[in-house]
């Protein structure tokens, strides 16, 4: 594999136990998003890798499809300690989280007819609603004067929340056409006064 | 193994390798084939089965665990979580290395670029799509948009308003 050769990378390669118990950690502190945890735990704790690394590392990973902390776990452990070290990253990320979240569905499942369970699970719901929401809000900021992404936003929107289109055949044209607009409009032309 | 555990697999697998942009991008497709298609559920469970996954620590992409565990078990949530997991890993473990090469290439300025709206549009259609059924009266509404808020524009740990607004409705300030 070639090495970044950036100056300020992992002081040592960490073994199979510490790539599981890093991500432990990681699995259980993190509460309403694993991302900063991980990073805090990566970059400034245990030092794996510089800052810069990991943002080329979630860069792919956010460019791939897939839940991306997992994507960052498995592609971590590979570099340090190839298939077993990815294997121990993601199995240090899932199994904790696994087991409560099961649990908390048992007991769930359980009480849900008790009317303040009930009662406090539709709060719970709306606020988690909410949340999703949100992250759409925030990562929807850098459209903000763009029309052709708000309109290719609006029209995922349209073919999947109001048509109930299945995701593949949306995906298959909006995609293209979404890469097509960008390239036609904003990269493609290097004459184009643009900030870089 | 039974055949409701190899289609819960066989779903994933292909949300897996869908998820552009993340676990919540692929949100309304999983509601689509639990809900529409396979009928494992209503679309009131699903949301409740993701504001669980919210409030537990880990990914948040753990909704799968559930969805997997509610409908054939233990073995169920494995063929979930491993399929929702496990593609997208191998793809990103197979091309780690030639990413770091193409990292100033113009075409994957234009494929990034170019699917952020998308992704913006999938995650906003799941919004809409967990709203609908999460919203029950206008008490329920004023909650998600305060606290849409307080995620968007303010540093409050999320955790601290899930807690805030399961506690307002256990005390039941959300009406029926």
């Amino acid at each position: 594999m070639p090495n970044s050769g950036l100056a300020d990378a992992a002081a040592a390669t960490p073994g199979l136990t510490e790539l599981f118990t890093g991500f432990l950690t990681v699995g259980l502190l993190g509460f309403g998003g694993v991302l900063p945890w991980a990073r805090r735990m990566i970059v400034e704790q245990r030092r794996w890798m510089s800052a810069a690394e990991f943002t080329d590392l979630l860069a792919l990973c956010q460019f791939l499809p897939g839940p991306n902390i997992i994507n960052v776990s498995a592609a971590l452990g590979l570099r340090f300690q190839g298939l077993a070290g990815a294997a121990a990253c993601f199995v240090g990320l899932m199994a904790a989280p696994m087991a409560v979240v099961i649990a908390a569905g048992a007991v769930f499942a359980r009480y849900a007819e008790v009317p303040w369970v009930r009662h406090g699970f539709a709060g719970l719901a709306a606020a988690a609603s909410a949340l999703v929401l949100a992250t759409a809000l925030k990562i929807a900021a850098p459209l903000r004067g763009r029309i052709d992404g708000i309109l290719v936003a609006l029209a995922t929107l349209a073919a999947v929340a109001w048509l109930r289109l299945p995701l593949l055949p949306v995906l298959l044209v909006i995609g293209p056409a979404g890469i097509g607009i960008t390239w036609a409009l904003r990269i493609g032309q290097p004459r184009a006064a643009s900030g870089r | 193994m039974n055949s409701t555990v190899l289609t819960l697999a066989e779903i994933f697998a292909r949300l897996s390798l869908l998820a552009f942009g993340g676990g919540n991008a692929v949100l309304p497709e999983m509601q689509r084939q639990v809900v529409e298609v396979h009928r494992w559920m209503t679309a009131h469970e699903f949301a409740e089965l993701y504001a669980l996954a919210q409030a537990a620590p880990g990914p948040n992409m753990l909704v799968s665990t559930l969805i997997g565990w509610r409908v054939a078990g233990l073995a169920g949530a494995l063929a979930a979580t491993l399929g929702l997991t496990l593609p997208s890993c191998a793809l990103t473990m197979a091309v780690a290395s030639a990413w770091h090469r193409f990292r100033n290439a113009p075409w994957r300025r234009a494929v990034q670029a170019g699917l952020m709206p998308v992704t913006v549009g999938l995650i906003a259609a799941g919004a809409l799509l967990l709203c609908q059924t999460t919203t029950t009266g206008w008490r329920t509404a004023a909650l998600t948009a305060v606290a849409t808020a307080l995620f968007v524009g303010t540093k409050l740990h999320p955790l601290l308003v899930l807690a805030a607004a399961a506690a307002l409705g256990a005390a039941g300030l959300l009406g029926g």
